[in-house]
Parts: C-alpha cells; structure tokens; sequence
C-alpha cells in the first residue's frame, strides 16, 4: 500500500481531515477525496493551468503540489468561490461574453482572473492576456476571456 | 501520471534536514517549491526513495538587507521577492527578470534556492545570479560554505551543492550605481527562453565592469570571460558588439527540439545586441 | 425545400439572437460532469504499458510480477484481451482500394507505434496501476521502422504489413480539362512550390477518457465516455466486445473539448469496457497527457508538390499536385485515414471557377502514431496549397492578391454548379464574403502602412485566403462506405403540464454550445420563454437516434431536425388548442408561453392551462380528440454530398527577420454559415477555430526521430497558442442560408482552423517578400523562417 499521512485543512471554509497516500497531489485530493470535482486536471506537470486554485491566499497549481504540503492550509476551489460570491460579477462577465466554450479550462481560468481582479489588475488587454498566459484553452481564442475579465476590472473601477 | 510512492519527511530544523540527507546517501531528495521537482516525479522521470519537505525551515525564509548585501533565504518563493518592498531599488535586475519567469501560480510556489539547485540551464535565476555575482551560501554535514556563483554551476543540472548539502541563501552585492540589462527570447511569454543574457555593468559611458551572463544556450548558465573583456571599454555600439560576438564561440551552444545549436549561437548575440540597447537607450 | 416559412420573424423568435448559453453557469461554478468526475462503487483503475519502440516484435511479456503488486486487480496481454475482443478493421468501400489490416486494442504480436498498448493493468487506483506497469518485463525483438512517410513506398522501405506488399494504403488521381495544354500556353506563368504540414494533434484539456460498467445480471453494458458519437460507440462497442447492441448504453455528459480527436474508437477505451465485462465491475481509464500526445490522433503531415498556372492578365488556368501523407500503421476505425487526403484532393482550390484540375493523393503506412480526422479534416492543406499558390503566383505577375481573387472566384450568381473536383456547390458567396473582408480590414489603409513600416526596417505582411468549408455531411460521407455511422439526426420535444418544453437530441455538447441552439430553435419554434426549454443531449438510452456533432453537422442538421420537430409539436399544440377554444386553428399562434389570437396577440389559453388539462382532466375533452404533445423529427441532407460554408479570412503580421519570430497584429474572418441562430457563439467558435490554426501554422508539430521515438510528449515540449500572443479577431459575418433546410443553417466549426493557416502562410510571404525569399512548411517555426532568411 501507498505511504500515508494525516493531513487537517480548511477547504471553501469547511475543516477537512483525512489519511492521504503522501504522493497524493492536492488537485487529485480535492477531486476525488473531498468530492470537489469542480476543480479540473489537464496536464499533470504545470503547463495547463485547469488545476489552478488557491491555497493561503495565493493561485497555485493543483497538480504540482501534495496534499500532504496542504496540511493546515486555508483552500479555496471554484465551488468556493461560486458559493461564497467572490466570482459572481466573473461569472456574469463569462456568461455575457461567451468566455467559455467546454468549460475545462473554466476553474483555472476563473483562480487566475480573480488574482487578477482582487490584486489589482489594471484595465489593459495585454495585461491581462500576460496574466492568463498559464492558463490552456483550446475552444475560445481568449479574446472572450480577456473581455470578460477587462468587463469586471472596469465595472470594478466604475463601482 | 502519477508519482511513485516515497516516504515524506518533513524536518523543523535545518540540523535535522541535514542529517535526513546525510543518512539517506543520495536516496533522499529535498522538495523546496516542487514546480520542477513535482512535473519530473508525474513523469516518472524522478523517483526518490525520501522527499525532505523544506518548507517547516524557518532558517531557509526571509530576506534581509546589511548596507553591502542583500541575503535572500532559499526558500523565498519568487512571489515574495517581488513583493519585498526594496525590490526595485535594491535588485532591479531582478525585479524586471521576475514577470519574465513561468507564471503568477508557478511563481507563487517556486523557490530562489529551487531554482539554483535545480540549475536548469534555460531558468532566468542560476543568470541573475551570475551577473549580479552572488554567493550561495550552503549547509552540510560539516558545516556552512560559501559558493561564489561564478563557481557554482558545472554543468547540466550540476551544481556545488553535494547530495547532503542545502542551498541555506544566497548573497547579493548592493550595487547602487550599477547599470543593468536583461533580454530573452521566448516564442510565448513565460517560456523557457530559447536564449537570454542578464548584464551588469558598473558604468555605460564607456562599458564597464561587465558581468554577462547567459542562459538558455548550454549546458548550464554562463559568462563568457573573453566577451566581457572585448565590450569593457567600448560603447557598446553596433561596431563594438559586432567586434565582440566572435567571443561567443567559446560557449558550446545546445540545440534542441526547437532550435538547433546554430540558430542558438545566432539567439545569443541578438539577445546580447537587444539587451545592450536597451542598457544604452 | 417546403416548410414552415414565418418562423424567423416571429415576435418571440431567438433564432439570430445572441442568447447566452444556459450551461455556462453550471461550468462557471464547478458543476461541470466530466468523465473524471465520476466516483462508481467498486470501480477500479487502468493504466497501459505501452510500446517503447516504433516497431517491434513481441517475443514474450512476464507480467507476473506485476499480477502480485499491491492493488493489481488484473492484468491483460493482447493475446489474453483477443479472446474477448474481435478485431477491427478501419476500411469504407467508397475509398476504393482503402487497405488496412485487422487491428486489436492490445498488439498481439508487433507493436507497430511507439504507444501502443501491449498489456493493460487494472487496479484499485491509477497510481498503483502505474506502478505494476513499471514491473512488467517485455522482450521485445526491435524491428526496422518504416518512419518516414517519404520513403515509405521506396523498394527498401520495411513493410509494414507483410501481406500488402508495400506500405501503400491508399490513393486516388483526379484529372478533370487538360492541365498540360493548359500550363503550355503562350503567357501563362508556372509557380512551383512544395509545401509541408508538420503533424499534429488536438490537445484537448480534457483528454480522453472512460468509465466503462458491466451488469451480468442485465448484461448491460454502460459506457460513460468523453466524446462525440453515443451511437456510433454503442454499435463499436457492441460488434466487438459481444453485448447486444440494445444493451449498451453510451453516456456524454459535458465533454472538454473534441475537436474531432473524440470522435475514434482507440484500442485504450474498447480495452477497458472490455475489462469492465470481464471484471463486472466498472473500470475507469483516463489518458494522462503524455498518453494523449502518444495515441490521440494525428492529423495533417503532408507533403504536396503544387503547381499553378496564371495568364498574365492574372486568370487561374489551372492547379496540377501530389500530395502524400504518412498515416501510421494502420487506418483508423471506423472512419478511416483516408479522408483527409480525399478532403485535400476534393476541396483545393473549390473557391476558384477553374477548368484544368489534376491531383494525386498518396496514403502510406508508417510506424508512428495512427492519423484521422481532426478539426477542419484536410482543409488547412487545401487552403494553403490552393491559396499559397495564388498569392505567389500574383507576385510573379506582378498582381494584387485581392484582385487575382476577384478575378477568379466563382461568381455568386453562378449557383448551382461544381468544383473542379466534382463537388456539388450551392449558396456560397465568395465575392460577398471577399468585399466584405477588404472593407472590414481597411485593406488600403494596411498597405499603406506596409511600406511605410518598410522603410523603418520593420517588415509586416498581409494574407488572404478564400475558402470553402465542408459542412452538415449526408449518407455519402460514411454510411455509404458501410461505416456504422448515422448521417442523420433526430430531436423530440415535449410539452409537459407545467407548459415548459423537454427537448432531447442526438447531437452532443462539447462546447460549441449544442444545447443552447438547440433551445433557441425550440423556444422559438413552438413559442416559449428560452428558460422553459429543458434540453438532454448525448445519451443513447433517452434521446433520439443519430450521428452527433462533428464535422460541423450540429446545426445544421440537428438544428433542423428541432426545428422540424418543434413546428411539428406546434401543430399539433394548436390542434387541442382549436377544440378547446373552439377556434379555427389557422387564427391561432403560440407565442411566449400562451396560445394566443394570431392576428391580435392577445392571450387564450396558455400553454400550462393547456397542457393540464390534457394530462390530468382528459374527460372535458372530446372522446375523439387524441391529444399528442410529444413530437419526433429526424432530418438528413439529401441530393448533396456535404452542404458546403465558405468565408474570407486575412491575416497580418510582423515578422522580426533577426530571430524569425512572427507575431500576428489581428486576423479578420468573414463567414457564411447560412443562417447564424446565434452569433455569439459562432463567433466564438471561429475565434477559437482561427487560435487552433495559428498552433498549425506557427507552434504545432509532433516531432519524431528518426527511430519513431516521439520526441515531445509534455507540453512544455509541444506548444500550443496562450492568451499573450494571440490577436484580436474580427468576425464578420455573410447570410446565405442553404435551401437544403428550413433552418438554412450550415456548420461553422472548421472555418477558423480550416483557413487560417493559409492565411498566415501568405502574411508571411508577404512580409518576406522585400527579401525575395519565402517559406513553405508548416509550423513556421522562427529557425524556419530565419533558414528562409538565410540567417542560419
């Protein structure tokens, strides 16, 4: 049997526990441990970005770090972020311009552009294509994506 | 893709990392941001029979600024070195090498001391520091030794750091009138560079005290004595770079899937030109 | 084509509207139900060892260690897998002279790609699969491969298969006018080039997977999977692993994205459903992307040797080629690897009204990766090859671009007719689509700033490119060759007491939006609120009979078949309606949820007060009414082969001539898919088209050695487009609905992939024209273009 570890986290404000094989990574955690399916993996060694989520305040890669690493950690995956309405103006920004076509790449997506808005992203198109440059997708082009994130950093500032 | 099974340790201390190590002969591999480690064991590629997680080493955090240096800890994650307020003023180098490497999610994990340890050749970091002619500072069973960058890189994925050995920080002069260039050449933006120089120079007007390191052209990140030593003096126009790229025949450039060894050596210079116009602008 | 006529100007009509989609908000906050997703008791895990070498003799595979590693719950050989898998072979007879051998999931005895499976392990998580896999000891005889498609057919060249004689699969010769006489007149200038497409793959983020489950008490077989064609699944799975068609149940949920790579039957996924009957008990395989970049098809490389003649007066006098593609040691089942070469032979230079038209297509084996359909199959060949070859030979005359292409496209008023290939053309709108681009590009204005930028050094180009598209296919794609295909689709639609519509279809959702037009047409159709319109897609056992969505058909054909079903549940809506209000029907219309008075708007009965009545208080009706709220429509093309798009597309660029790197300033594309139901989403789906052909045309290349090693399986290796360089693009549209339906609409999902490419190419050579050189070979690499540049 795999080698494990206790591991105690709070994932989308919810404490987990749980006895992880320790070369478990965390997307693969999420998804199949903590029934959090919302977050997706795609390439396994960090290119995609589908895994990106955040950990203690930060975008990182879901698939390039262990679960074990996350013990104690605070996580937020695109289920939190829906149910605690942090993504809701993206969400309506995605949706009015079409920013998605199979929606694979939406999670990671979705983590990069909230850093981007909550950090303080300015309304620039190539600022924002540079910030997304991690993040795969293979149905849209990006241009929806980049006018749906430009949308809520301009609202943003207008609000 | 899934890593193999291995047995995960994480040491409180840096005494305690090092014995793990020194116990495990070369079995145990430590795992500092994993961006790179993590890709290799998905793949199989590496498989250590003991990860040592560093990230509980307090000893291996924080940066702090004397008036001659800049110590950087080696578990400092790029995102932190961006954050850190001096940034700007104290290493501008690096601070407009920082966007130019991977992403924001691999940036918010990678470590100074992975990157070092690692020694990619086509990473921007192992450059940075041989430009900017810092020390590595390492810990071993016997204790702690200081590595001039210069020294410190041997060649593919080689360093200075032996297996029971931990990259503890690294050192950096304060050059408060130095002047600085970076260029790389990327098909898309936070690429592995296909080739890259990070400069320093202590004056433009003529060039001098030159330090040009380069990355993504060989075996391992690099100055060209002879190339420095052609560009000192000169200023550093078209004539005195044209004259200056002969030297370039020293560095045995690497082709790979993208590029082959020539149009490197070609990358090379055009790297060199552009970073030195900008210096110069 | 006869029909409903006053649907598109309805007052509650959302057909042309752009609606958003419903589905996004579900993959906006992690709802999304992918393959991955799916967590079944009992189920267990499958990983593959795979061939390390490109050809290879199978002597003998000891997997005893592997049996006895922790978690291994089985393991199967070729051999052992044979005896519960009949074999494959991927021919259609309308490809004459199509060749391929007997094929089976796991290689028996030669392995004849690097990545095909040899045994597959089952275990209680992937992790431990892998980890047996590593246990397993091959002996393994290396043979020589034949890798090279260019030498495949050479005396020399190891064949492949030993019973064919050579590595030849298939080919096919077109000779239509007399191109010799042609290129030999007085005045007309020959270009010659040849031009190579690098292969490549399409990288989808989701990779292919499958969560297969075996009940023996039923024995039914279910089959959740990542794809395109339930149905087509459902005969595969049935013909081979021996479960009664009936009792196979093929389940698509949300799909991350197909692009054609999820429409094949790899050996991987019949592996597993086979092991899951053998195991009754559900077994999972989910490729990981060094397992997608070695097996998920290939597409494109070919190299085609192209001439075209032009009169000096710049009138196109004829096109004359060859054009060779390597598929791999096998043609892919069930669909072939012929069609991509056919689509070339068909489709170059269908654009242009041209009187001497001869080619030559070669298919060869080879030992690497198998071949098929991906996204725009062959157009990106046809296009740049037809189009390349214009653009160069407009320079040679000293021409324009745009004006050799006004000169020499099919009028618009010239419909119907054929290509030179013998293609049947209806509708199109070449010169409508081309005026339109100029205008919209400001074409005048980038020349200008052409030469301008020229006299700084800095050196741009613009490229055009005029194309069809083949779209909405009939019977004579593949049903014709025998294939297991439907050509058709259906689309049911029920109204239930709550006055809301049901809607299922046999067309599937990867994306593209499938799910939303298919309730726009409803809604408008039968006259709903869009938020009363339920829709179920992409599951055999509960929606209608049909083909799926690929080569662009979902529209098209699956739109017209709701179409036809909604207006078809109108009618007889309207029938109850007449005997409940007792009002002739012709004075009624349903409109927002209400039957209404059709010439005032004003509300009789609606649709919910309808429906109850019908479902729960049938006793005030009369004994002789039959109420039906429920209808079924299928719908094929008939009398054409395909329902051909067409479209303008124009590039421009900026070439750094010092390190060959090319970026792209902004891509305009105007298409003519007929009627757009939503221009939203066809403008996305030719953005992201035109992003996939920039990859082809800039980035994208499966790289193997000379050994058939592929040599870059990680996507730090084989790149792909990211946000940072990619353009704008304009989407301009054109409307000429095809009179082959109702609806008019046609497919749009191949144009950006399709034509981009040529495009680029010609932007390129454009820019590298002051220079007096040019490039050929995709991708144009920058070591390309700097060899072009003659700077390394």
């Amino acid at each position: 049997m795999s080698k494990t570890k206790d591991i105690s986290l709070t994932v989308n404000g919810e404490v987990l526990t749980a006895n992880v094989p320790v070369r478990m990574n965390l997307v693969d955690f999420l998804r199949h441990e903590a029934g959090l399916t919302g977050s997706h993996v795609g390439c396994e060694h960090g290119v995609c970005g589908a895994c990106t989520i955040e950990v203690n305040s930060d975008t990182v890669r879901g698939c390039l770090m262990l679960a074990v690493q996350a013990d104690g950690a605070t996580v937020t995956t695109i289920e939190g972020l829906a149910d605690s309405g942090r993504s809701a103006a993206l969400i309506a920004a995605f949706t009015r311009r079409n920013a998605l076509q199979c929606g694979f790449c939406t999670p990671g997506m979705l983590a990069s552009a909230i850093a981007y808005v909550e950090g303080g992203g300015i309304a620039d198109k190539q600022a924002i294509r540079d910030h997304i440059s991690g993040n795969y997708c293979r149905c849209t082009g990006y241009q929806s994506v980049v006018d749906a994130i430009h949308d809520v950093v301009t609202e943003g500032a207008s609000a | 893709m899934k890593a193999p099974d291995f047995d995960y340790l994480r040491p409180g201390t840096l005494a305690e990392a090092i014995a793990i190590l020194s116990e495990h002969e070369g079995e145990a591999q430590p795992l500092a941001g994993g961006q790179s480690l993590m890709p290799m064991m998905n793949f199989r590629v590496a498989a250590p029979a003991v990860l040592v997680d560093l990230s509980a080493l307090s000893e291996l955090r924080g940066i702090t600024r004397t008036d001659t240096s800049v110590r950087i800890g080696a578990m400092t994650r790029y995102r932190e070195l961006a954050d850190w307020a001096n940034i700007c003023t104290d290493l501008p180098l690096i601070a407009v090498a920082l966007p130019h490497i991977a992403h924001d999610a691999i940036r918010n994990r990678g470590t100074i001391g992975g990157s070092l340890a690692l020694a990619d050749a086509a990473a921007e970091m192992p450059a940075l520091m041989l430009a900017l002619g810092a020390t590595i500072e390492l810990m071993g069973p016997n204790g702690t030794r200081h590595v001039p960058a210069d020294d410190f890189f041997q060649g593919f994925y080689d360093t200075a750091c032996e297996a029971d050995e931990l990259i503890v920080a690294v050192d950096i002069p304060l050059a408060p009138e130095a002047k600085f260039g970076f260029h790389e050449l990327v098909q898309r933006h936070g690429d592995y560079a296909m080739a890259g120089v990070a400069i320093k120079a202590t004056s433009l007007a003529p060039l001098s005290g030159l330090r040009i390191a380069f990355f993504g052209v060989s075996d391992r990140a690099l100055r060209v004595p002879a190339l420095e030593a052609a560009l000192d003096g000169t200023s550093g126009d078209e004539a005195a770079i044209a004259a200056a790229l002969p030297a370039l025949e020293a560095i045995e450039f690497e082709g790979d899937l993208k590029v082959s060894a020539k149009t490197r050596a070609h990358y090379a210079g055009v790297a060199l030109k552009r970073a030195l116009a900008e210096m110069l602008a | 084509m006869t029909g409903p006529a006053t649907i598109f100007d309805k007052p509650n009509t959302y057909i042309g509207q752009p609606t958003p989609r419903a589905d996004a908000a579900r993959l906006l906050q992690g709802r999304g139900r992918f393959v991955d997703d799916l967590q079944l008791p009992r189920m267990v895990h499958a990983a593959f060892f795979r061939s390390p070498h490109a050809h290879a003799r199978i002597l003998s595979i000891d997997t005893t260690a592997a049996r006895a590693a922790p978690g291994v719950v089985a393991v199967y050989t070729g051999a052992e897998l044979a005896e519960h898998v009949t074999p494959y072979v991927g021919v259609l007879t309308h490809l004459a002279g199509l060749r391929s051998a007997p094929q089976h999931p796991i290689a028996i005895d030669v392995a004849r790609w690097q990545g095909e499976p040899l045994v597959m392990v089952i275990a209680q998580t992937r992790a431990q699969a892998e980890d047996a896999c590593e246990l397993i000891e091959a002996d393994l005889e290396e043979l020589p491969p034949a890798v090279d498609a260019e030498t495949a057919l050479t005396a020399d060249a190891p064949v492949i298969h030993a019973d064919f004689g050579s590595n030849l699969a298939w080919e096919r010769k077109v000779d239509v006018g007399h191109i010799d006489n042609a290129f030999a007149a007085p005045d007309v200038t020959i270009v010659e080039r040849e031009f190579r497409f690098g292969r490549h793959t399409g990288v989808t983020l989701e990779s292919r997977g499958t969560v297969c489950d075996f009940d023996p008490s039923e024995q039914t077989l279910t089959m959740h999977y990542s794809g395109q064609a339930p149905h087509m699944m459902q005969v595969i799975l049935s013909r081979h692993i021996g479960v009664a068609e009936e009792n196979v149940r093929v389940i698509s949920n949300d799909v991350g994205g197909s692009f054609g790579i999820k429409i094949h039957t790899y050996g991987d996924e019949i592996a597993a459903a086979a092991a899951a009957k053998l195991l009754k008990r559900p077994v999972k395989f989910i490729a990981d992307r060094m397992e997608s970049f070695m097996t998920d098809i290939h597409a494109r490389d070919h190299v085609v040797k192209a001439r075209m003649g032009i009169s000096a007066e710049g009138s196109i006098v004829g096109i004359d080629f060859h054009d060779l593609t390597g598929v791999g040691p096998y043609s892919m089942y069930p669909r072939t690897s012929a069609i991509e070469c056919n689509q070339v032979l068909n489709l170059t230079g269908a654009p242009y009204a041209l009187e001497n038209y001869r080619a030559h297509g070669q298919v060869v084996f080879q030992n690497k990766n198998m071949m098929c359909q991906y996204r725009a199959v062959g157009h990106p060949i046809a296009m740049a090859v037809a189009d390349g070859l214009l653009e160069d030979a407009a320079r040679a005359i000293g021409k324009d671009p745009v004006e050799v292409r006004r000169r020499n496209l099919m009028r618009d008023d010239s419909y119907p007719r054929a290509s030179a290939s013998g293609m049947k053309l209806d509708d199109l709108s070449h010169q409508k689509a081309l005026e339109k681009l100029v205008e919209i590009m400001d074409y005048d204005a980038l020349r200008a700033d052409q030469i301008k930028m020229r006299e700084k050094g800095i050196y741009r180009g613009i490229g055009f490119v005029s194309m069809v598209e083949v779209t909405n296919p009939s019977p004579m794609f593949y049903g014709v060759g025998g294939a297991h295909i439907a050509s058709m689709d259906g689309a049911t639609v029920r109204l239930d007491a709550a006055g809301a519509l049901h809607v299922s279809s046999s067309i599937t959702e990867q994306g593209q939006g499938t799910n939303a037009i298919l309730g726009q047409i409803a809604a408008g159709v039968f006259g709903v609120p869009i938020e009363r319109v339920k829709v179920t897609t992409g599951d055999t056992a509960t929606v209608p009979y049909g083909g799926g969505t690929w080569a662009s058909r979902g529209a098209g054909i699956g739109g017209e078949a709701m179409l036809q079903a909604a207006h078809a549940l109108k009618t007889q809506v309207l029938d109850v309606a007449g005997v409940m209000l007792q009002s002739p029907v012709a004075a009624l219309d349903i409109r927002n949820g209400a039957v209404v008075d059709a010439e005032t708007g004003a509300e009789r009965i609606t649709l919910d007060a309808l429906a109850r009545t019908v479902y729960y208080r049938g006793n005030e009706l009369p004994s002789d009414l039959k109420p039906e709220l429920i209808a079924t429509r299928h719908y094929r093309v008939t009398d054409f082969p395909f329902v051909f798009t067409n479209g303008a597309m124009a590039a421009h660029v900026e070439v750094d001539t010092e390190t060959g790197f090319v970026k792209v300033l902004h891509f305009w594309a105007v298409e003519d898919c007929g009627r757009v139901i939503n221009p939203m989403l066809v403008d996305e789906q030719v953005r992201g088209g035109v992003v996939q052909g920039i990859g082809g045309a800039l980035y994208e290349e499966c790289l193997y050695s000379p050994e058939g090693q592929l040599l870059n399986t990680t996507m730090a290796d084989y790149i792909v487009p990211m946000a940072s360089e990619m353009p704008e693009i304009t989407v301009a549209h054109i409307e000429t609905p095809t009179k082959t339906s109702v609806l008019g609409a046609k497919g749009a999902g191949e144009a950006g992939t399709g034509g981009a490419p040529a495009a680029l190419l010609n932007a390129v050579n454009d820019a590298l024209s002051p220079m007096d050189t040019s490039i050929w070979q995709m991708p144009m690499t920058p070591e390309r273009i700097l060899k072009a540049l003659g700077k390394v």
